[in-house]
């Protein structure tokens, strides 16, 4: 059975989740495009920034982050000047974190879905007067159907199963910030091994059903070429 | 012959391994662009259409000005009123057919694209695959489409692309004659006599990235067809559209 301390923590994690995945997508499906399509210099640079997060340990992303959201720093003051607390040890930190560290899972398969579109779809967009917008609405993202599931996926999945950035940013504070993976740290910590068996086999299953959810959506090439 | 050029081109395009300078008009309703493979031709085409800007110089169409460098005048290829149909369809595959000629219509009201696209279906003969998406559509049906979608923005020119290329002699018959009934001018390229040649048509020959002559189909490509039919044998043609 699921104690209080867990089903606290599976909303809070989820809850992390959604809304990290949903702002990863605001914000990836333009930075991917741009990444894709554009001729600029700073390209490589962006593209590098962009991925830095997935080889970086989390306690240095976490440490960096700790330091921007505190008060010692012009962003963590402009904060708490507006909203009365610091960013640091409260949701809306986790997020922000959350946001960062998992961006690459977010970027990397759209940036493989857009460049692998026919540019002569593209060129056939452009000469039928498409705008940006028309463009990635009804071309881009349709055609990348399978890379936008993967980076939902991938960045909710990541995001369930995150530590070092929210323990570094985030604390250990119930119904706060503490998501599942730190509940497991915790109970582990206490010898509570049936509880926290519990807890890892709920991430999981939740883990594993989301990829069997990913896979199921990938034909394999001899279903392909039995269709065919 | 029209007195006022349909288009007017004189462009400039250097890459490592082409140097296009290419200037000529367009005062044909069917202009044949000849050339080797390599000779620039579909460069020629993707600058006209506004894919690639050239390196320097100037394209009016109608009189109106779609390139200038001298003036940093470039109109966006979707403004130009250009229709560019390739060997591949290019057909949007996550789309019907219908959706596919009605991409280009943002501009129309919905009466309005609805009454083009149907226009456009039976002047293909594609109303009965309309409703289909390009995998279920042979590639006959397809270049259909894309010809249909490529016009139902009422463009001014249409560049075709050897756009025939992979379709058997009697389909492409049958789409040219739907072409020409459209209205719109053509400048139709190919590197092949035997699709090139129409006999009422002006010709462009491009070799090398210049411009080697222009004028009536039948005199500007005559020397090309006499030595293909040297080449095969004295005047013992296998097609018989080179001997009309």
């Amino acid at each position: 059975m699921m104690g209080h301390m867990d089903l606290e923590a599976l909303a809070l994690t989820l809850r992390l989740a959604l809304v990290t995945t949903a702002l990863l997508l605001f914000l990836a499906v333009p930075l991917a495009a741009w990444i894709v399509f554009t001729r600029s210099r700073l390209r490589p640079l962006i593209e590098a920034l962009t991925t830095l997060p997935l080889l970086l340990p989390p306690t240095v992303l976490g440490f960096y982050l700790l330091v921007l959201l505190g008060p010692r720093m012009a962003f963590g003051r402009a904060w708490i000047a507006l909203t009365g607390h610091p960013l640091a040890f409260s949701f809306a930190g986790l997020v922000v974190g959350s946001v960062i560290y998992s961006l690459p899972f977010a970027v990397q398969p759209l940036v493989a879905g857009f460049a692998g579109i026919d540019t002569a779809l593209l060129d056939q967009a452009r000469l039928l007067g498409a705008s940006r917008l028309r463009l990635l609405g009804r071309v881009l993202l349709p055609l990348s159907a399978r890379s936008v599931l993967t980076a939902v996926v991938l960045c909710f999945m990541h995001t369930v199963g995150e530590f070092g950035v929210v323990l570094m940013i985030g604390g250990n504070i119930p119904g706060a910030t503490r998501t599942l993976s730190i509940l497991i740290y915790d109970q582990v910590q206490d010898f509570a091994y049936g509880q926290a068996n519990r807890t890892a086999l709920l991430l999981v299953v939740i883990s594993l059903a989301a990829l069997v959810l990913l896979y199921s959506q990938r034909r394999s090439k001899l279903g392909e070429a039995r269709r065919a | 012959m029209l007195e006022v050029p349909i288009l007017e081109v004189e462009v400039q395009f250097v890459r490592a391994e082409l140097r296009l300078e290419a200037q000529f008009e367009l005062r044909s309703d069917w202009t044949v662009l000849f050339g080797p493979s390599g000779a620039g031709k579909t460069t020629l085409l993707r600058i006209l259409s506004g894919l690639l800007p050239p390196d320097r110089g100037r394209i009016s169409l109608g009189g109106r000005v779609l390139t200038d460098t001298a003036t940093h005048v470039n109109v966006p290829p979707g403004q130009r009123r250009i229709g560019f149909v390739t060997q591949q369809p290019a057909l949007f595959p996550h789309l019907t057919g219908r959706a596919n000629i009605s991409f280009g219509l943002g501009t129309f009201g919905r009466a309005e694209s609805e009454q083009r696209i149907d226009e456009m279906l039976e002047l293909f003969d594609a109303t009965s695959f309309a409703n289909r998406r390009p995998a279920a559509l042979s590639g006959g049906e397809q270049q259909r489409i894309a010809l249909a979608r490529a016009l139902a923005p009422q463009p001014e020119l249409l560049l075709l692309d050897e756009p025939f290329a992979a379709l058997d002699i009697a389909t492409k018959s049958a789409i040219v004659e739907k072409l020409h009934a459209s209205g719109v001018p053509v400048l139709y390229v190919s590197h092949a006599l035997a699709d090139a040649w129409e006999i009422n048509a002006d010709a462009v020959v491009l070799e090398a990235g210049r411009i080697a002559s222009t004028g009536a189909a039948r005199d500007v490509l005559a020397p090309y067809r006499d030595r293909l039919l040297e080449q095969l044998g004295g005047g013992v043609a296998s097609d018989a559209r080179l001997r009309a």
